[in-house]
């Protein structure tokens, strides 16, 4: 059970992949055109139950509830090799690294 | 209303009554022929001169960057180019704008715009930086704000860069409403506009463009404080036309007009923008030529009546860079310079660095924005989520580059190329989208050619005979 007042997620289909806007290509035909919205509970709800919210500015939204207090997961992720020795490249071209040796980095 | 008037073909034709209560100007009164309208009264009756924009500018901490000069990587430049080639490169650090990029200059003036007029709320359309922007302007005046974002793709796979722009929107307080890939996003924020009656902080407005002229007269303002004259060349990123449009009238307003504006995209062609398998096969989601040349070649495709960014009047040359030059020079102005920001604002960079060495040592080339990096927007981020979609990235000569397949990054920096979009061709196509509703181009009156001529820095005589009139 969510309670009333969590800071949630609903999820809504707003349109379905037959009503999809004429000159949209033919994979996102395929696909319905859906719609995330976050907010505070309006009642207390199950996962999956459709429910109200209110957010941030005080709009009702209604939709399936799928997340409570969802989190901001986008990160950086591993370092990326082919960018690694760019800085190292770049130094010893405008003659920096040599310099910066000379000054026991 | 019914649920029958709110469907899709319904909203869509309400868009002209929806627009012109959302923003408050009357287009049709600058109407002046069929395809021809006043631009510069547009333009200037709006009710803001230059002065009063810096004023409210200043009022929410916007603009007066630090204007930098990028030592190192002018001397990086000047190793790979030509003995006496080689021209100075200084950049306006706009990360240092309240929400981290120029377009808190845009969202500015719509803000205050709203505020005067009394709106209960501002909203925007869009997935980039304007929404921080407009979030965060909005905020420093006490309006409530919603973002429709495009967000991710048929498989609930979240572009990172526009992940981050959510939480940085939601961090300044405002409701973010998240969408799969589509167009029919401008149909919910018609219905978001209908049901909140909020001002629509449109990035095609006159306030938005007004927004930024001061960026291109801070540029050469202080160029030529500094340096006794004005920049030899402003690059400017260029997607839907504000950015060249605002700096190139800031430009001519701080008496620049001899300075040469070169746009720069990002060259993604082959990916369709409106493409749910393509969304997260490109690592830039703005800046890039998705909307660089259909925004050049139709500007009136925006969700205004009139366009208010008309970039092929303000654009000397237009060049597009790839997606591997930019992540390389972002790391360079990194190591280089201690200035870690972009990667979509560096895309200037990337086209600037390739222009500094057709320059003279002492000639000056003003890159005029940076942006804020962080989680997801950021090289690291968006190069992973491009290995995790199966597309190669290597090091290599940029030419073997292949948006949405193979993402070179250069070997040295002497590979790194600005290729010339060719102005005609983009005059050309845009003069067949203005005429298309003129059957008989023989009725076309020497207003309308005039207007044209306006609208793509050329001449009556070129428009007509690339018309076909002559």
């Amino acid at each position: 059970m969510v309670k009333e007042g969590s800071w949630v997620e609903v999820h809504r289909i707003v349109l379905e992949p037959g009503e999809r806007a004429p000159q949209v290509p033919e994979d996102t035909k395929k696909v319905p055109l859906e719609m995330r919205v976050k907010g505070y509970l309006n009642d207390d709800a199950g996962m999956g139950d459709e429910v109200e919210i209110t957010t941030a500015v005080g709009r009702v939204v209604s939709g399936k509830l799928t997340a409570v207090n969802p989190p901001y997961d986008h990160g950086f992720g591993e370092p990326i090799p082919e960018l690694i020795s760019i800085g190292r490249e770049v130094k010893k071209i405008i003659g920096k690294e040599g310099d910066m040796r000379r000054r026991g980095r | 209303m019914s649920a029958a008037d709110m469907g899709y073909d319904a909203v869509m034709a309400k868009k002209g009554e929806v627009m012109k209560s959302s923003v408050g100007i009357d287009y049709d009164a600058f109407k002046t022929g069929p395809v021809s309208f006043d631009y510069e009264g547009m333009m200037t009756k709006t009710g803001y001169d230059l002065e009063r924009v810096f004023e409210i500018q200043s009022e929410t901490a916007v603009g007066n960057t630090p204007l930098v000069e990028l030592k190192n990587i002018t001397a990086l430049v000047r190793a790979v180019s030509n003995p006496g080639k080689g021209g100075r490169i200084f950049v306006k650090d706009e990360a240092q704008n309240p929400s981290g990029s120029f377009k808190d200059r845009r969202a500015s003036v719509s803000i205050y715009e709203a505020w005067k007029k009394g709106y209960p709320g501002v909203s925007a359309a869009t997935s980039g930086n304007y929404g921080a922007a407009v979030a965060s302007q909005a905020a420093k005046k006490g309006l409530p704000a919603i973002i429709v974002q495009e967000a991710f793709d048929g498989r609930g796979i979240a572009q990172p860069e526009i992940a981050e722009k959510t939480r940085a929107c939601e961090a300044y307080g405002a409701e973010v409403i998240r969408l799969s890939v589509g167009p029919e996003l401008f149909y919910v924020f018609l219905l978001i506009l209908i049901e909140t009656g909020y001002f629509n902080a449109s990035l095609y407005t006159p306030f938005s463009v007004l927004g930024i002229e001061t960026l291109g007269f801070e540029v050469a303002k202080e160029i030529k404080e500094r340096e006794g004259r004005f920049p030899d060349v402003v690059v400017a990123t260029h997607a839907g036309g504000g950015n060249v449009t605002g700096t190139g009238r800031g430009l001519i307003k701080a008496g620049a007009s001899d300075t040469k504006l070169v746009a720069a995209s990002v060259d993604l062609s082959g990916l369709h923008m409106a493409s749910d398998t393509d969304f997260n096969r490109k690592s830039f989601t703005t800046g890039h030529t998705g909307f660089g040349i259909p925004f050049a070649t139709w500007p009136d495709r925006a969700d205004v009546p009139k366009n208010a960014a008309r970039p092929l009047r303000y654009m000397d040359r237009f060049v597009t860079v790839t997606q591997g030059e930019v992540f390389y020079i972002t790391q360079a102005l990194a190591e280089l310079e201690g200035m870690e920001r972009g990667p979509a604002g560096n895309t200037s960079l990337a086209a600037a660095f390739a222009v500094a060495r057709e320059m003279g040592e002492d000639e000056i080339v003003v890159v005029q924005e940076t942006e804020y990096t962080g989680a997801g927007k950021h090289p690291i981020a968006q190069l992973n989520l491009a290995k995790r979609m199966g597309i190669e990235v290597r090091r290599g000569n940029p030419k073997e580059n292949v948006p949405g397949v193979r993402i070179v990054i250069p070997e040295d920096p002497s590979q790194i190329k600005a290729v010339d979009v060719d102005l005609e061709r983009l005059r050309k196509s845009y003069y067949k989208n203005a005429l298309e509703s003129i059957e008989d181009r023989e009725k076309i009156t020497d207003d309308e050619i005039r207007f044209l001529a306006e609208d793509t820095k050329t001449t009556p005589d070129c428009v007509r005979e690339a018309v076909g009139l002559k």
